[in-house]
């Protein structure tokens, strides 16, 4: 037994510490060296979810009900170990958007929505009373028992109003460091150390606890099991529960899941109070591993309670006897100690978040709707969070005395969960599904509110006597179809799993059934576009579509009217340099009323913002019309651009294929240049001698006879090369341009070959050059045109007599068979042709001779013509040298097929 | 004495007519048929002056144009260019290179003859 003036003391002292906890943790924020900017102590405030209800629910529910305490702390588990993207994606869109509470996300998500807003808040407040007084219940409750036990003091005035002290004091603290500052999207730094600190203290105090059964009551905890199931009376706490067992388990599970993101208090120390997005990854384990280990030892406590505690004792207080039956009141007061941890922790933050939502979801809204909300308001705002706070406590204060202990302390929580569960889709869908309207998840979330108080909070009052029973057992007008308990007829659930089935199913299918016949206004469009599509906050000013009139001056005053005139002189001039422009130039754009919404937001809520930021810059509403056309005009404005790329790209190769074709007509042109030209000089040089002698001869009719003789002869002669080379010429143009008349036949290479040495006998004998021929007889014969051929033969010829030494000259012809075909070649010991020369010598007009003789006869025109008889023959022309240092032309002609030659 | 002239070009014929019209005119003449040559011949006696084939084998005939520019020596030797190849640049760039005059074959022998006295005259004067 302990006595009541001491436990006061003691519990006195504890909340003095976590108020001092607090004041530095808040004084450390102001000199930046913040106390909670840790991951631990991030993962630690996370542990705010272990509530009374955790450190003495969980004993109470494993002592009547086996493990059914477990998927409570399932469900967080699974959504930190596999839902990080989803923590993260809310984290990240939260920041952005600086939100700061659960309603206020979701109004924010659906169109800056009021109603969203209020209706979240509503029920978030009615879902969370019952779970506030449950706290208190349980403080009062554990201080009874200390002092109770063994029969002490009974009707100590003082202990028998805890409820009220207790109520008191924690809303001082939640007004003492839950609304120092207007701006609720910043971090209360003192209540997130204390609470880190008492999620110590409730572990170690648990732990204690549970080591003390284990390792001081029994032999190990082995012993505990051993022995517990060997009492016959225990054998139900092994089984999991009946035939729907799983059910409950999977919705309790569930239920669990939704929560640890859906309740006030999670939303408020996860996001709001989250210094650091990266403190999250390793939230990741170090959460869930707190989760493990404070359940660790909820079943041996329990087990070891049944077995020694005496029968009847309240299965919520066991945490607390089983100390005090052993006779260890010191160890019980640290379990009380942790208890109140537990209660205080969860009061505190859930008032302080609640407070922030009642303040901009309810009443601020509705002060602007009536006009009260002046300019010099931010005294008024912070009054109304104190007041917000000291209802809601207020609230759960009157609950407990209002409602007598039908319930466990699990089903009420359970009870808060599936109220709070009711945003669960509508935040899902609102961050993955970008169709998702407000309409939807208004409709969504209240049928789903109705489904649930009729369902679960009906059955919990109502079972204190102030309904008719008519109602709760036979349902609403008498239809059996209406029984709460059993909705159309669905009988035999676990009351929790029933009206989470139906509240669920009823939400989930108005959310999307609506959302898909409902169109979105221009604002959630935008919204919906920012959350799903832009959750990184990349492109929140963009993202918005804005028209209206409003001036940047109206826009400071405004904002400052909330966050001080310096803060927002200075949020102003940041957006300034941000877009690279003078403070005193910045216009007021969708940017900068974007950026006043953004601000206001953070403190009175993004609906509020939006309305009274409308309310300064005269937005003229934008409708889903115009949106379309605005859409429609951007889209066509894309799809034309992409059109005049897609055009571009096309001029840009045109461009370059004209450039080629171009450069490929300049080099043609100025081929054509050089041949005119060449041809020009080749006609001209004959011309100028014969004019030359022409006149020569005119103007000297007295020459002498020889002289005479002798001028007329070069005349003939240049006559004679100028009709050569035109002949020429146009040999070479009929045969480019495929005019010339092949006559193609079977053709005898070597006796062609015969013929034209024949023929150049007497030119070979006038300039007394050797020439050998060496044709041999099995010569195969090739398809060609003869006197082509024959043309061909007598070039070469020609062409070697020309080169070769005077008197000293030797010319050699030969005709060999090869593989497929045949080869003619004419060497010469003439000067030979460097291989440089060697290809160019078959182009048009490009003669080389030796520089320092005269001239070589000729068009220049020969092997031009040679090579394109033989090519249109199939064969090849070229030059080597020869083994006696001249030259040597070779001609290949393919063989003539067998099957052409028989035909 | 009459002025001396080489004719520098590459077809034997034109030499030959050339070297005939303007013995006749009163000229002393030497002729080659390639650019070293030409400038060998120049360098043994500057001419008066250089009728020179624009496509002479060797160095061409702008080539030995510049170098007749070039030297000093030789400034006084007048060059007049003979091409085949027809064209305003050809003739202008003959002209750049210091050439004194620029006939394009096929010429008038009295008119050729008649430019050649009137350069020399000028040069005289």
């Amino acid at each position: 037994m302990l006595a009541s003036s001491f436990l006061l003391v003691a519990a006195a002292a504890y909340m003095g510490l976590l108020f001092v906890i607090a004041t530095i943790g808040d004084r450390r924020a102001v000199t930046g060296r913040s106390l909670i900017n840790s991951s631990i102590v991030y993962a630690l405030s996370l542990a705010v979810y272990c509530t009374s209800w955790t450190f003495f629910g969980s004993v109470g529910r494993a002592a009547t009900r086996g493990l059914d305490f477990l998927p409570i702390y399932l469900g967080p588990t699974l959504v930190f170990c596999l839902g990080w993207a989803f923590l993260n994606r809310i984290l990240r869109v939260s920041k952005a958007h600086r939100i700061t509470s659960i309603a206020d996300l979701l109004a924010s998500r659906f169109g800056k929505s009021g109603a969203v807003a209020g209706l979240v808040t509503v029920i978030a407040v009615i879902g969370s009373v019952p779970y506030i007084a449950l706290q208190l219940k349980a403080v009062s409750t554990s201080l009874k028992v200390l002092h109770d036990y063994q029969g002490g003091l009974g009707g100590s005035g003082i202990l028998r109003d805890t409820e009220i002290w207790v109520a008191c004091v924690l809303a001082l603290f939640a007004i003492l460091f839950g609304t120092r500052k207007i701006d609720a999207s910043e971090r209360h730094e003192g209540i997130v150390a204390a609470v880190a600190f008492e999620s110590i203290v409730k572990l170690v105090s648990f732990v204690a606890v549970g080591l003390f059964a284990g390792v001081v009551l029994f032999d190990g905890f082995g012993d505990i099991f051993a022995r517990a199931s060997a009492e016959p009376s225990l054998a139900q706490q092994f089984k999991l529960g009946g035939p729907l067992a799983g059910i409950d388990w999977i919705t309790m599970t569930f239920l669990a899941m939704a929560a640890i993101v859906c309740l006030p208090r999670q939303f408020q120390v996860m996001v709001v109070e989250n210094v650091d997005e990266r403190h999250l990854d390793r939230a990741l384990w170090l959460f869930p591993a707190y989760l493990l280990a404070i359940n660790l030892f909820v079943f041996p406590i329990a087990l070891a309670a049944l077995l020694t505690v005496p029968k009847g004792t309240d299965p919520d207080t066991l945490v607390l006897t089983l100390p005090l039956v052993a006779g260890y009141s010191g160890l019980a007061l640290l379990a009380f100690l942790g208890g109140l941890s537990a209660a205080a922790s969860m009061v505190i933050v859930e008032t302080v978040a609640l407070s922030t939502m009642i303040c901009n979801d309810l009443v601020v809204p509705l002060l602007l709707r009536c006009g009260w909300l002046g300019l010099g308001t931010r005294p008024v705002l912070l009054g109304i969070r104190r007041a917000a706070i000291v209802i809601v406590v207020l609230l759960g204060f009157t609950y407990v005395r209002l409602v007598r202990e039908t319930y466990g302390l699990v089903s009420i929580g359970l009870v808060s969960f599936a109220a709070v569960a009711q945003f669960f889709p509508a935040i899902v869908f609102g961050l993955f599904w970008r169709r998702a309207t407000r309409a939807g998840v208004l409709t969504g979330v209240s049928l789903g509110f109705v489904v649930w108080a009729y369902t679960l909070l009906l059955p919990s009052i109502g079972s204190q006597g102030w309904l008719p029973r008519e109602l709760l057992e036979h349902g609403a007008f008498g239809l059996s179809a209406l029984r709460p308990s059993a909705l159309f007829g669905l009988d035999g659930l676990d009351p929790v799993t029933h009206g989470v089935f139906w509240s669920m199913l009823l939400n989930i299918t108005a959310i999307v059934g609506v959302s898909l016949f409902v169109d979105q206004s221009a604002l959630e469009r935008g919204q919906a576009a920012l959350f799903v599509d832009d959750w990184n906050g990349l492109k929140r000013d963009e993202g918005r579509l804005w028209r209206g009139t409003a001036q940047v001056a109206d826009l400071v005053q405004l904002v400052g009217h909330f966050l001080g005139e310096a803060r927002t002189r200075e949020a102003f001039a940041e957006e300034a340099r941000r877009r690279g422009r003078d403070p005193a130039l910045l216009a007021a754009d969708a940017g900068t009323v974007n950026l006043a919404e953004r601000l206001l937001a953070g403190a009175i809520g993004s609906a509020s913002a939006r309305v009274l930021v409308a309310s300064v810059a005269h937005e003229e509403p934008i409708g889903a019309e115009e949106v379309m056309r605005i859409l429609d005009e951007t889209s066509q404005a894309i799809e034309y651009s992409r059109r005049l790329e897609r055009q571009s790209q096309a001029l840009e190769a045109t461009t370059a294929e004209l450039r080629r074709a171009n450069e490929r007509l300049r080099e043609l042109d100025r081929l054509k240049d050089d041949f005119v030209s060449t041809v020009s000089h080749e006609l001209r040089t004959p011309l100028t001698s014969i004019r030359s002698f022409s006149e020569i001869l005119l103007d000297n009719p007295s020459l002498e006879e020889g002289r005479r003789q002798e001028f007329l002869r070069i005349v003939v002669a240049e006559s004679e090369r100028l009709t050569r080379l035109i002949n020429d010429m146009l040999d070479v143009a009929k045969i480019q341009s495929g005019s010339v008349e092949w006559h193609m036949e079977s053709v005898s290479v070597a006796a062609v070959a015969r013929e034209a040495a024949t023929a150049l006998g007497q030119l070979f004998r006038d300039k007394n050059v050797a020439l050998m021929v060496d044709l041999p007889e099995d010569i195969s014969t090739t398809l060609a045109d003869r006197d082509r051929l024959f043309q061909v033969v007598v070039n070469l010829l020609s062409n070697a007599v020309k080169f070769s030494p005077k008197d000293a000259g030797r010319v050699t012809l030969t005709v060999v068979n090869e593989a497929d075909g045949v080869r003619l070649s004419v060497a010469d010991n003439g000067p030979g042709i460097a291989p440089a020369h060697r290809d160019m010598i078959f182009e048009r007009f490009r003669q080389v001779g030796d520089m320092l003789t005269a001239k070589p006869e000729g068009s220049g025109l020969g092997l031009a013509i040679s090579r394109m008889i033989i090519e249109h023959f199939g064969g090849r022309a070229w030059v080597e040298d020869a083994p006696s240092g001249g030259a040597v032309f070779n001609v290949w002609l393919p063989r003539k097929r067998a099957a052409a030659s028989a035909a | 004495m009459g002025a001396s002239i080489l004719v520098a070009d590459d077809e034997p014929n034109i030499v030959l007519s050339l070297e005939f019209l303007l013995r006749q005119a009163g000229f002393r003449v030497r002729t080659v048929s390639n650019g070293e040559a030409a400038l060998a011949a120049i360098a043994e006696e500057p001419p008066d002056l250089v009728l020179l084939d624009v496509m002479i084998p060797g160095r061409d005939g702008y080539a030995v144009c510049q170098e007749i520019r070039a030297n000093p020596d030789w400034h006084n030797v007048r060059v007049v260019m003979l091409t085949a190849r027809g064209g305003e640049i050809q003739r202008e760039k003959g002209l750049s290179l210091g050439a004194d005059d620029y006939v394009t074959k096929p010429f008038s022998t009295r008119e050729l003859v008649e430019r050649v006295r009137r350069i020399l005259g000028a040069a005289r004067n």
